[in-house]
């Protein structure tokens, strides 16, 4: 990929993120850190790339790629279910509040 | 195929910002995460197809165990343990990004740009930051680690450590065949440059470090990214990336304190000698004095802190609080931004026990509404009350916005011991006049409470 394009891809990814929170409740603030610390879990897929794509014969490559993909599921795994606890947890009273603060 | 597998990224990334986007907002919440759920299993699922691959074993191997033992501790969790799950399954994404960097540095044919060299390095020292600073809060929160730490000249020696392992950083990434003894170094230099941050820091401040090692690993997996020129990586972790410092700055704001602050002039104990005398004495009631000044007042708000998340009372305190209203009082909750260790986690925990979002108040919201109110039942909050912040210049948390419940007519305050809060600063509030001590875990006490009124009522 060349550098200026990335360049621009971080900058509407920054916005985006920016925009995405701007008008969050308290009442989400964990939930959502929560929620975005699952997201950031995406970084499995890069583990897997570069764990994937090690040499077979490099034991450094493929050491540190296992490590890799050991800590990205558990970060994706781990977020995941944390988030949907906390978030289960409005279910029973959806509506009462509307809207939130 | 490889056209296909990106086209599927291209949606994922759509996935991830709608869910975060449905997150924010309590109706649309847990839809939210389930649609990044399904998402992240299709790009784990899709990835296993993208040409040039193997190792096939190594990786089931590694994404079983790592989700297994994960999934297991986070269902098995108590909700009040929340925050140090969430620092710690942070800062094994930080890790992960770190070694991926580490593996790029080792490939033989890597560092085709100077950005990518440029970028792989700060990405793994931000990663490796991410990773020892999260185990460190991750060790604070579960009370593993009781006590800051500091050495001399910290921020200096932080901030020529920080340059040093960059330093480091751009010469592995620029060169072609970085030695195992050099990457081992920077790694080792990078790790003790998170811990060394995050060390010092106590008390009040931990939800905003939490907050900003989130949005730390965003940035490193958004430079992982760039490096393996993934598209989906640098967007997921970018937009985790701004919205995690957007959210650090918000709680940061609540607290009248600069991210700067935070990170190099931690609050900690040591400013005790300069803070002037407290006049007056404690004056204890027990929980059946609590009970009748509770049942007979017209309007109670009650503050929760990390004390009642502690004791788990937060069920207690909501039933309490029912009975309280079916005897014709007012009530209503008051949340400080930064109650407990996380911004929410008392929302979290009063939803859980279900009390109803309009019975809930923010701080701006509420804060008038004290000098017009009997009785602020504060259940082990400390901080967040210390009227000191408004007062008393020399305090370390002057400035910071608290909850003016010494406005209220009376106060009683419900507390396990005499020590001092979180951040070890003594409460002026506890010796005032109008404030009375109930000592006890919350839970006990809370309980005690509900029997009495049920007493008083038949």
């Amino acid at each position: 990929m060349d550098g200026l394009s990335a360049l621009f891809i971080f900058m509407l990814a920054a916005f985006t993120g920016y925009e995405v929170i701007a008008r969050v409740p308290v009442i989400l603030h964990t939930p959502l850190m929560s929620g975005s610390n699952f997201i950031h879990g995406v970084v499995l897929i890069g583990g897997m790339i570069v764990l994937g794509q090690a040499p077979s014969d490099d034991p450094a490559s493929l050491a540190l790629g296992f490590i890799a993909v050991l800590l990205g599921a558990a970060n994706a795994a781990g977020g995941y279910v944390v988030t949907e606890r906390m978030l289960a947890m409005f279910k029973s009273n959806k509506g009462a509040g509307e809207g939130g603060r | 195929m490889s056209t296909f597998i990106h086209f599927i990224y291209f949606l994922v990334a759509i996935a991830f910002i709608l869910g975060l986007k449905a997150m924010s907002s309590p109706a649309t919440a847990r839809r939210g995460v389930q649609w990044a759920g399904y998402a992240m299993v299709a790009a784990v699922l899709v990835t296993f197809y993208l040409p040039g691959m193997h190792n096939y074993g190594l990786m089931i191997t590694a994404i079983v165990i790592g989700a297994a033992i994960a999934w297991y501790l986070g269902k098995t969790v108590k909700m009040t343990d929340m925050p140090q799950m969430v620092a710690i399954y942070n800062g094994m994404g930080g890790g992960a990004a770190a070694a991926i960097a580490a593996v790029e540095f080792l490939r033989q044919d890597a560092v085709h740009h100077a950005s990518v060299g440029l970028l792989a390095a700060l990405g793994a020292i931000i990663g490796a930051v991410a990773f020892s600073g999260s185990c460190v809060a991750f060790a604070k929160l579960q009370g593993l680690l009781k006590k800051t730490y500091q050495v001399p000249q910290q921020n200096n020696v932080v901030f020529f450590l920080a340059l040093f392992t960059f330093g480091i950083g751009l010469t592995i990434g620029f060169s072609s065949h970085p030695g195992g003894f050099e990457l081992t170094i920077f790694f080792l230099l990078a790790l003790a440059l998170g811990a060394l941050l995050t060390l010092p820091i106590g008390g009040a401040d931990m939800p905003v470090v939490i907050s900003l090692l989130n949005a730390f690993t965003g940035l490193a997996v958004g430079f992982e990214g760039y490096v393996l020129a993934n598209p989906l990586l640098i967007v997921a972790g970018t937009v985790v990336g701004a919205s995690g410092t957007l959210l650090t700055l918000l709680m940061a704001k609540a607290m009248n304190r600069s991210i700067r602050t935070v990170i190099f002039a931690p609050i900690t104990g040591e400013a005790q000698e300069t803070q002037g005398e407290v006049s007056g004495s404690l004056k204890e009631y027990s929980p059946d004095d609590a009970a009748a000044t509770l049942r007979y007042a017209q309007k109670v708000i009650i503050v929760p802190g990390y004390g009642m998340a502690v004791a788990g009372a937060q069920h207690k305190v909501w039933e309490m609080a029912q009975l309280l209203e079916e005897a014709g009082v007012e009530v209503k909750f008051a949340i400080h931004p930064v109650a407990g260790r996380m911004p929410g986690h008392m929302n979290v925990l009063l939803a859980e026990a279900g009390v109803p979002y309009d019975k809930i108040f923010d701080l701006e919201e509420i804060n008038a509404e004290f000098a017009q109110t009997d009785v602020a039942l504060v259940i082990g909050a400390n901080d967040v009350v210390n009227p000191a912040a408004r007062t008393n210049k020399s305090s370390p948390i002057y400035g910071m916005p608290i909850l003016n419940v010494d406005q209220a007519r009376e106060v009683l305050v419900i507390k396990r011991g005499k020590g001092t809060g979180y951040s070890g600063i003594e409460n002026e509030l506890f010796y005032r006049d109008n404030c009375h001590m109930v000592y006890g875990s919350a839970q006990e006490v809370v309980a005690r409470i509900i029997q009495r009124l049920k007493e008083l009522e038949a």
